[in-house]
């Protein structure tokens, strides 16, 4: 092993990020941020610590052997690298890029209180691009067992389900209501944000694997969860079909035209390509946009509306900065490429004219007050400081509720707000049937989903009785102190035996 | 690329022409033949450039396995695929059934009413409450004595038939509003009617029954996206609420409906569907110019019929 490294040894400056400058990638739907170069990721992993007790690897939602896989960029193993990745993360390329990195993984690294946090998911981008660039995917030995596992929604959830499954043998089918796979994958976040070329890659991944995909079947209508297992045939069925179902404001005004959720804007410029030349899709767009919320999904069609040749772009949140829920490097893009933000402020009213479209908004200034139950202070309004906004679209982006689907055509169990009901080790209320990402848990993030995903797959194989032999290699590696049967294997203090 | 593709997706294996502006597709769905209900829709893509368009379920045929559209040609999309859905072709993507079927109640007096196209969605809702035993009456509203289509199979499932047309070329001369004072003159105790058409005519109709306190049912049909609640796009307004006509109907209560709300939000792409119109009818324009072969519907481009306000029997 390398000597010991300290914060003085290591590289004080982040290896430098290349990114198309803001005033060009505002006229296109290129990616922003370019990947690392080879120098770049080399220098990147030399600021690693290699910590003994890694708080990084704590902070990731699926715990990724986070030194682990730097180490073997280091040794220009870029190979061993990935196979370190792909033991717990199966979209490396997608979460390097899409991850809010800065409250996960990078927000504990230790580097990060003196200089800035170990670039991770750049370099786990830097590994997951390479892996696509060179065809690798861990494609393990199959052995098919006579289980039929059914998978509702093809989201990072359903996939991650999907490919553990495969994997272990099953014959897996992955229904997808719209024609093409991916979730928000593919209908919200952005070509400029993460292109679709990944998302196919990732998806011809399991195709390798043996995983079916079935778009345009709509579960639950088409077909019922009850059928699936009694009709046709499924032994399991795990459910990620998301939250969906946007909130609107409540508020007078709200359906005028020009008003529209940020679901809406996304899936029209993203799954039906209505940006592109060629495609039917309509896509309404300002001159004057005010963009309501601050989260991933507001920067998303904030920064979507400036590609598509909107004048003036408006942020209109009612906390301020600090409490703005996006992943910190898409409010600094949003910000560079030209974006205004108005924080403290609420809208009341929108407000039309005679032909129905709007035309602007009423809005009260807001100041923070006591702390809520999220132990964020509550904005409270200012009296008398209501104003007028001009704006010729508004676009919704303040949360999701629970899709209605499932609820409606099964006896399965939902909480209060209509989410489906899991407990810790995602099986549902009905026997064989597992439940995981958005849908279980609310708007969350890519990780977490897939993060569920593979929870509800390790169930779903001890409910089927498949044995979990991946659980043995993870405590062998990460748990265990990396100790089997008392055998350190860091030190491989043993010889392999080889057969045949 | 604005060829139904051939090899791949949903194969279209009946068509009938009702008119020059309608026509039926009949395709082949077995999962979706089983599944369909009463009041669903699918969305269809016709080819992979395409706009997702909601089409309700105008019949099905479990033993065949195939579902029956009837379609409008009323805008780029629907002429484009009046065009290219040829037998033997096949659609890009058929997604559903979507919606909460239609609540066939035990009601024991039911009037169905269809404008102009509604009289194809209404067609199932009326066969279905006949097999539940109700007495049925059908109430079909159409400009003209040619634009009638499927009186024989009305004729098969309703007790009493009432057939207006605006012209009086047959029935009764006046809109469906006109059928439905017919209707109740002759039997005060109708306990439920199901309205489907352009939103001005379910909107007379909701008014003409409100005096009387019958409970009427219609099913809106507002611009959607996806289908399965996830982009708001289709919501609408019920008794003041915002609904999403996709998963929460797309039959409501016709007493409650803002039918203002949604008319003005039915005009949101105008302009841009204008647009698409005439850039299509252009390029067939062109087509026919290079391959000198007949383009039909391409020559009245300019002109795009409004389907809401031009009142079919409405
Ligand atoms: C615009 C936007 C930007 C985001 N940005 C980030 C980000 O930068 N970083 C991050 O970590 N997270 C981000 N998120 C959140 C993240 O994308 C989600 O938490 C995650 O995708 C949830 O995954 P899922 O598998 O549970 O569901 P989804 O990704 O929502 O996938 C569900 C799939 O199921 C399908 N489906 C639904 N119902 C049915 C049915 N009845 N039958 C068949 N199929 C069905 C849907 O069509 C969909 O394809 C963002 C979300 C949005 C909307
Ligand atoms: C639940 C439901 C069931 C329907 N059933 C039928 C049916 O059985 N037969 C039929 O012919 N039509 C039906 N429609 C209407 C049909 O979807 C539209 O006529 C079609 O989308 C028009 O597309 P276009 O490109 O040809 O015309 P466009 O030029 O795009 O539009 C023409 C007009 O159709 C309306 N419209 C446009 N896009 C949509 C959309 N995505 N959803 C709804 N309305 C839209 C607009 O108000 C517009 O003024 C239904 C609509 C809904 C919501
Ligand atoms: S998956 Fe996300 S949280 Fe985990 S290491 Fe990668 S970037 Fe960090
Ligand atoms: S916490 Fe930071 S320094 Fe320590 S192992 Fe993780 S990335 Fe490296
Ligand atoms: S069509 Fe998108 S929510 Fe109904």
């Amino acid at each position: 092993m390398a000597k010991k490294k300290t914060i003085r040894t290591i590289p004080q400056q982040r290896a430098p990020i290349r990114e198309q400058e803001p005033a060009e990638r505002t006229k296109n739907f290129a990616e922003v941020a370019h990947g690392f170069r080879v120098e770049d990721a080399l220098h990147e992993a030399e600021r690693c610590l290699l910590c003994p007790d890694p708080a990084c690897v704590a902070g990731c939602p699926v715990g990724i052997d986070i030194p682990g896989f730097i180490q073997k960029i280091s040794a220009k193993d870029y190979r061993g690298a990935y196979d370190v990745i792909a033991d717990t993360n199966l979209l490396p390329a997608v979460c390097g890029r899409v991850c809010p990195q800065e409250t996960q993984c990078e927000g504990v690294c230790p580097v990060g209180e003196t200089l800035e946090p170990v670039a991770i998911g750049r370099l786990e981008r830097f590994v997951g691009d390479k892996a696509i660039q060179e065809g690798w995917s861990s494609v393990p030995y199959i052995e098919p067992n006579s289980f039929r596992v059914g998978i509702v929604g093809s989201g990072p959830a359903g996939m991650a389900c999907a490919a553990d499954m495969a994997k272990a043998g099953c014959d897996v089918t992955v229904y997808e209501a719209f024609h093409l796979p991916g979730g928000v994958l593919r209908y919200g976040i952005p070509d400029f944000r993460l292109p679709n070329e990944v998302i196919d890659a990732e998806i011809d991944n399991l195709r390798r694997l043996g995983v079916k995909f079935e778009c345009n079947t709509l579960v639950g209508r088409l077909f019922t969860i009850e059928q699936m297992i009694d009709e046709l045939g499924f032994d399991a069925v795990f459910i990620g079909t998301g939250a969906g179902y946007p909130s609107f404001l409540g508020i007078p005004g709200d359906s005028l035209n020009g008003v529209l959720s940020a679901n809406e804007l996304l899936t029209r410029c993203n799954l039906m390509r209505a940006k592109d030349a060629g495609y039917d899709t309509p896509i309404p767009l300002g001159q004057r946009i005010a963009v309501i919320g601050s989260g991933n999904t507001a920067m998303d069609a904030m920064r979507v509306c400036l590609r598509l040749g909107a004048g003036k772009v408006h942020c209109i949140y009612r906390r301020t900065r600090a409490e703005c829920p996006a992943r910190a490097e898409e409010v600094h893009h949003a910000e560079e490429e030209g974006i205004e933000f108005h924080w403290l402020t609420n809208p009341i009213e929108i407000l039309g004219d005679d032909k129905g479209n709007v035309r602007g908004m009423r809005c009260i200034r807001m100041e923070l007050g006591e702390p809520d139950e999220s132990g964020r202070r509550r904005p409270v309004p200012v009296a008398g400081s209501e104003f007028e906004f001009e704006a010729d679209l508004v676009v919704v982006a303040i949360g999701t509720n629970a899709n209605p689907i499932i609820g409606q055509t099964s006896k399965l169990k939902l909480n209060r707000r209509g989410y489906i009901e899991a407990d810790k080790n995602l099986a549902t209320s009905m026997a064989g049937v597992f439940a995981g990402g958005d849908i279980v848990t609310g708007a969350a993030t890519v990780i977490e989903a897939m993060g569920a995903g593979r929870a509800a797959a390790r169930s779903m194989k001890a409910w089927l009785g498949i044995r979990d032999t991946d659980h043995v290699y993870r405590t062998e590696k990460a748990g265990g102190n990396g100790k089997l049967f008392g055998i350190d294997l860091e030190e491989r203090n043993y010889a392999r035996v080889r057969i045949g | 690329m604005s060829k139904a593709s051939k090899s791949s997706g949903f194969e279209i294996v009946a068509r009938e022409d009702f008119s020059d502006v309608t026509y039926l597709l009949e395709i082949r769905h077995p999962l979706m033949a089983k599944a369909a209900r009463p009041g669903q829709f699918v969305i269809v893509m016709s080819h992979e450039h395409g706009e997702r368009i909601p089409l309700t379920i105008a019949d099905f045929n479990r033993t065949k396995g195939t579902i029956t559209l009837v379609i409008q040609a009323v805008g780029k999309t629907t002429r484009e695929m009046q065009q290219t859905c040829q037998v033997g072709t096949s659609l890009y993507g058929v997604a559903g059934p979507m919606g909460i079927p239609s609540e066939i109640s035990h009601a024991k007096k039911m009037a169905f009413v269809g404008g102009g196209l509604g009289v194809a969605p209404i067609f199932p809702q009326a066969r279905a409450a006949k097999e539940a035993g109700a007495y049925v009456i059908g109430i079909l509203g159409f400009r003209n004595k040619d634009l009638i289509f499927w009186e024989d199979k009305f004729r098969k499932c309703c007790d009493e038939l009432i057939v207006c047309t605006d012209d009086g070329s047959a029935g009764v001369t006046g809109s469906v509003t006109k059928g439905i004072q017919v209707a109740i003159a002759g039997h005060p105790n109708i306990d439920e009617f199901v309205a489907i058409g352009p939103p001005v005519m379910m909107k007379a109709c909701a008014e003409a029954t409100r005096p009387h306190k019958i409970k009427t049912v219609v099913s809106l049909n507002p611009i959607m996206v996806d289908g399965t609640g996830m982009c708001g796009g289709c919501r609408v307004k019920i008794g003041g609420q915002i609904r999403f006509a996709c998963v929460d109907g797309p039959d409501f209560d016709g007493h409650e409906v803002d039918f203002d709300d949604l008319m003005a939000r039915l005009r949101r792409f105008k302009e841009e569907e204008q647009a698409a119109l005439e850039r299509w009818s252009e390029n067939c324009r062109m087509r026919e110019i290079v391959t000198s072969a007949p383009v039909r519907a391409a020559d009245d481009s300019g002109s795009l019929p409004d389907p809401f306000e031009e009142v079919k029997g409405g």
